[in-house]
């Protein structure tokens, strides 16, 4: 599992790497209400706002953490948003395929991840 | 965060509860507790809910004739109000605008005014200009608690007995532990309830035995929010601010019928002029609820289209979010005052045109012990 700054989770499984957020960024957003997913087959840049997450809060992004296309989508989160606060590490939003598979190994590992958000 | 932030006398307390505390009206107070916002807010519809709402104004006006001068600063019958008796009120702009809303009460020799935080210094301002023959004191000794919810009446009755008496809009000064407790039963939310003028000093334990009963949680200001959106109840500064008339903000209820166009006492008060006139003819436009008609929220600011094409934007969201008793996003706006209930507009949410339909407030019905 690697980690962005963004407190997104990617878990590479055979170059389909599938990403959500982490349990301390969900504890941050508190309830969510609201999630809006990409598009299947969409063309996504590193950066660009994929996802948006409405919490009783706010409105926050996702953006996506690498270059390339989103291949699945996680369509029981726009029926039940606050799977998001049950599970953060289950809740996935999407799979992606990247064609900067080099990037990953930029990306923080779980201890870096921690003794980041402490 | 908080280092230049004034702390209120329960700052101790919330943090021990693990209150997250943010800056509002100067103060640090506290947003949510670990339950979080939506737990919090359905606790309150379903038991009670402890509000530490400190922050705001608490004012008194002694002197002779204090009900006939206040009425030289707010719309309101304040003489036909019977002793032990509460009102909304509003403080007017010469523009016909709100500077704050406020409840009043009279409390047989004085009246006992209770503003909006962030506006206590301007309405002080107000007040003391408005009122220069009576003695106009901001207190900064007490604090104010709001209990809400349906097992408040019991909670609070268990503390201090007589309250379960008083009907909606009563107040009364009852002791507890030494303390005098100013009462009143109403509240932000659209539940029964009581809010609660408590001496700085016995704050903390007072809070403290509410909060060891069984059907009492700590609730923030992120709850105190969602509950009383639900309510229909607007927010000072967003729902209602200088720009905005009463009667455009569907507040021309608070407006007796004394004081207006006709009455024995109509008038003399900032912007008569503009309201009384509006009162008849009705307004251009008016705060309305908006139901957003899919999952997304629609938050202050969002701008409303009669169309998914039209350039010119009728109304704008001023607050909006999640409602968690509908289960569904709830909003209030200002739109044409000839939009009826039902009229779907559109929403400018991130660049796209969703569908809102306007509907009559408040979301949720409240349950008030008349």
């Amino acid at each position: 599992m690697k980690y962005t700054e963004e407190h997104e989770w990617l878990d590479d499984n055979e170059g389909v790497i599938t990403v959500g957020i982490t349990e301390h960024a969900a504890t941050q957003l508190g309830d969510v209400v609201f999630v809006e997913l990409p598009e299947v087959g969409a063309t996504v840049t590193k950066g660009e706002e994929i996802v948006v997450i409405e919490s009783v809060k706010a409105a926050s992004d996702i953006t996506a953490p690498l270059d390339g296309e989103i291949v699945e989508i996680n369509e029981a989160l726009a029926d039940t948003p606050g799977l998001v606060n049950e599970d953060a590490e289950a809740a996935w939003f999407f799979k992606m395929t990247t064609t900067t598979p080099e990037e990953m190994d930029g990306l923080m590992d779980e201890d870096a991840y921690k003794e980041f958000i402490d | 965060m908080t280092d230049d932030l004034m702390q209120l006398p329960l700052a101790a307390l919330h943090a021990e509860l693990g209150g997250k505390m943010v800056p509002f009206a100067g103060y640090a107070m506290p947003v949510q507790y670990p339950a979080g916002v939506m737990a919090e807010h359905l606790h309150t519809r379903d038991k009670a809910g402890l509000f530490d709402v400190s922050h705001m104004g608490q004012v008194v006006i002694r002197g002779s004739g204090a009900a006939a001068a206040l009425e030289q600063v707010i719309p309101m019958n304040v003489q036909g109000l019977a002793e032990g008796r509460q009102r909304y009120g509003l403080l007017t702009l010469p523009g016909g605008g709100v500077a704050d809303d406020l409840m009043f009460a009279n409390r047989g020799d004085h009246l006992f005014v209770v503003v909006n935080g962030a506006m206590k210094r301007a309405d002080m301002d107000i007040l003391t200009a408005g009122l220069p023959d009576h003695e106009v004191t901001l207190l900064d000794d007490r604090a104010l608690l709001a209990l809400q919810g349906p097992s408040a009446e019991a909670v609070l009755e268990s503390l201090v007995p007589g309250v379960a008496q008083m009907r909606f809009m009563d107040v009364r000064t009852l002791s507890w532990s030494g303390a005098e407790l100013w009462i009143s039963r109403s509240g932000y939310t659209g539940e029964d309830g009581y809010e609660i003028s408590v001496p700085a000093d016995h704050a903390e334990a007072f809070a403290r035995a509410l909060l060891a009963q069984d059907d009492v949680l700590p609730i923030g200001l992120g709850a105190r929010d969602s509950l009383r959106l639900e309510a229909g109840m607007p927010l000072y500064g967003q729902d209602l601010t200088a720009e905005i008339t009463p009667v455009e903000a569907d507040l021309a209820w608070a407006i007796q019928k004394i004081r207006r166009t006709g009455g024995d006492r109509a008038g003399g008060f900032p912007g008569a002029e503009v309201i009384l006139p509006q009162l008849d003819q009705g307004p251009a436009r008016r705060r309305s609820g908006l139901l957003p008609q899919g999952r997304a929220p629609m938050r202050h600011g969002v701008t409303l289209f009669a169309s998914e094409t039209a350039t010119d934007p009728v109304g704008e969201v001023t607050s909006g979010g999640f409602g968690p008793s509908v289960g569904s996003p709830v909003a209030m706006g200002y739109v044409p005052a000839d939009c009826q209930a039902g009229t779907t507009l559109y929403g400018d949410v991130r660049g796209r045109r969703l569908p809102v339909t306007v509907t009559d407030l408040p979301f949720h019905t409240p349950r008030y012990k008349r």
